[in-house]
């Protein structure tokens, strides 16, 4: 579904991504591990258009789309859920949902939005109960779970999520890994997941990839990951001591 | 027919190259981080890891061969520190230049999946009985079979090499499914079979997977028709797991390559240039998802050819050639490796000197046989009858420790053969 070819990408002089390749197929949750500053979040942002691309080609569903606009990506189907939220804070909930489906609107008129709203309201019953607060007083999870609901308005086949579980507790954490794992089942949702948290995003993944210093190390299955010694010790934070065979 | 990982053997050649790229880049990025000998060779083609866009750009790199593997003796090609690995082995029966290989968990799990699909795609399910009749030591094949056919669900009888009579009693006692064996063994089995007045009908084997040495077409339609049973080949080596590299689905036209964990390349052995698909060549294959042992480019000695081509049985991987022949001097005898060198430093130490030498290979009754004929000279030939005999007799003795079975040796005299040709294979594979 989503086929990312070699692709580079520079902050300024600065080489962050080198030829990274990767690939996520229809249905699949696929999920980016690696240390602050390895490139994952400017991985999202080059897919989702926000970052330009520098060498290298995007393909979604077949179709090249280096250097689309992410306007246009929305409309093709990826959504982009950023690190850290990045609400309207001094809007409502309903009001941030409706803009999350400004595609809606504009396609199928006021009506759809509404019923597209309702779906979402099934679906996170706390911000229907939240729907008039503004979004900027919502607790972490909340913001959250709004701004992954933000991103399911435009009715996305491909969500891109920049660690869903950043400054959230781990309650919360597993609730909105839940949320993830069910989304993808519900809607049929493929998923690019970037966590710093790799044991709870290894657990909902179907495969992944470790990213250093904007190169790839490591494709593996979530479990092949989980097993790794190398991603144990860097990124699952335990030093486990086994005895095979 | 059944297929044990259908999204996989099944992926169209876009998304294969995809996977490729992807598991090679990571594979250039670890190596060059974490084994000095790659990263040095790749300095010195002035290769960064982060530069490869595409595949053919590795055609810059140097190979690998067998050499290489033993100059970094014991760990030294390990991409990972020794307590991850959980299994090594050894690759072949002789250590004067010995090779090691090791195995993560992962790595382990890799092949029993890939021993899963050659078995599925030979029709070998969660039914059947399979019997091994491979020897269990230091080399990797049995333990691949075992791993496999246990993934698979079957039930595994690991027999190792034992006697022909009790092979056979298990086999009709524990009602054998599928055998995996050298060919030489199966060629035996039937001549025991025979000996011992035992129809193959009345036996319940179905499937051989047959492998580790070259066999010919009229050695599978032999097994076949006298056993009963649908024979295949399959194909590895242990420096890249042991079998389970590539193995024939039943259309029995090539052996599939498992495309998603290894690269191949066809090669002039002489010129080491690359050649094109469909051309015959030396097989140089990279391995792209080992973490332990990963081999960039390396050169198997094999002869074969590629064909990209679709098959019958709807797998996208492409298929390799039967492997009859090798660019190099190794001998490939019952299941077994042997160089001349191994042969040449017997040879040395037991007279003391230089020795012209060749090693004559035939098969009599589907046995393959070894004979050493050695050119007579001041270092080998003694006035002394009894002097004579017991040199002939110790290096006749210490060449079947060597290879595990009765040599033949023969002094001859100078230019009954030519000095310059080592091995004379007299095998007829083709």
């Amino acid at each position: 579904m989503l086929r990312l070819v070699n692709v580079n990408s520079y902050y300024g002089l600065i080489h962050i991504l080198k030829n990274v390749s990767l690939h996520v197929n229809e249905g699949e949750t696929v999920t980016m591990l690696g240390a602050n500053g390895a490139g994952k979040t400017t991985t999202l942002r080059t897919i989702s258009g926000l970052q330009p691309v520098r060498g290298g080609k995007i393909f979604y569903n077949d179709q090249e789309i280096t250097g689309a606009n992410p306007e246009k990506l929305v409309n093709l189907g990826i959504a982009h859920v950023p690190e850290g939220r990045q609400l309207f804070r001094p809007m409502s909930v309903y009001d941030n949902l409706e803009l999350g489906g400004y595609l809606i609107y504009k396609r199928y008129g006021k009506k759809q939005l509404k019923i597209d709203i309702d779906g979402i309201f099934a679906l996170f019953p706390i911000l229907k109960e939240r729907r008039s607060q503004f979004a900027g007083t919502l607790s972490g999870g909340e913001q959250q779970m709004l701004a992954i609901a933000m991103a399911l308005m435009s009715r996305p086949r491909l969500l891109l999520l920049d660690e869903p579980s950043m400054g959230l507790a781990p309650l919360i954490i597993k609730d909105i890994f839940q949320i993830i794992s069910d989304l993808q089942v519900e809607r049929k949702l493929t998923v690019l997941l970037i966590e710093q948290n790799a044991s709870a995003a290894l657990k909902i993944a179907d495969r992944g990839y470790v990213i250093e210093t904007g190169k790839i190390v490591l494709e593996k299955d979530a479990k092949g990951l989980m097993t790794n010694q190398e991603v144990k010790r860097a990124y699952l934070g335990k030093e486990q001591r086994e005895i095979w065979e | 027919m059944e297929f044990w990982d259908k999204k996989n053997e099944c992926m169209g050649r876009d998304e294969i190259e995809q996977v490729q790229l992807e598991k090679l880049q990571a594979t250039l990025h670890r190596v060059y981080k974490n084994v000095r000998h790659y990263s040095k060779i790749f300095r010195q083609v002035d290769f960064m890891p982060e530069d490869l866009r595409t595949f053919s750009e590795i055609k810059a790199l140097p190979f690998i061969s067998r050499r290489d593997l033993s100059e970094n003796y014991p760990y030294d090609m390990f991409a990972v520190p020794l307590r991850e690995v959980v299994r090594l082995h050894t690759a072949s029966i002789n250590f004067d230049d010995p090779i090691v290989v090791g195995f993560t968990r992962n790595d382990l799990k890799n092949w029993a999946e890939l021993m899963a699909r050659n078995f599925s795609a030979v029709g070998i399910d969660k039914d059947d009985v399979v019997q091994i009749a491979l020897t269990f030591g230091i080399t990797t094949g049995p333990f691949g079979v075992k791993v496999g056919a246990e993934t698979i669900g079957a039930s595994v009888i690991p027999m190792s090499s034992g006697k022909l009579p009790s092979q056979l009693k298990i086999m009709r006692d524990f009602k054998t499914t599928a055998l995996v064996s050298t060919p030489t063994l199966a060629l035996s089995l039937i001549r025991q079979m025979d000996e011992m007045g035992i129809d193959p009908r009345d036996l319940s084997l179905k499937y051989g997977v047959f492998g580790s040495e070259p066999w010919s077409e009229a050695t599978r339609d032999e097994i076949e028709t006298k056993m009963h049973i649908t024979a295949t080949d399959t194909y590895g080596m242990t420096e890249l797991f042991g079998p389970g590299v590539a193995w024939e689905c039943l259309e029995k036209n090539g052996l599939h390559i498992a495309e998603d964990h290894f690269i191949p390349e066809i090669i002039d052995p002489v010129t080491l240039a690359p050649l094109p698909p469909g051309s015959e060549g030396e097989l140089v294959l990279t391995s792209i998802s080992k973490e332990a042992f990963p081999l960039i480019r390396f050169r198997t000695g094999d002869l074969t050819r590629i064909d990209y081509s679709p098959c019958a049985c709807g797998r996208t991987h492409c298929r390799i050639s039967r492997i009859f022949k090798r660019c190099d001097d190794v001998i490939v005898v019952r299941g077994m490796t042997i160089t001349p060198d191994q042969i040449a430093r017997v040879l040395s130490r037991v007279s003391g000197g230089e020795t012209v030498f060749q090693i004559v290979v035939e098969r009599s009754d589907g046995l393959d046989q070894l004979t050493l004929l050695i050119e007579i000279s001041d270092v080998n030939f003694f006035d002394e009858m009894k002097k004579q005999r017991r040199f002939v007799e110790q290096l006749h003795r210490e060449l079947s420790e060597l290879v595990g079975w009765e040599v033949t040796v023969r002094l001859v005299e100078p230019g009954t053969f030519d000095s310059q040709k080592k091995v004379n294979d007299k095998r007829r594979f083709q």
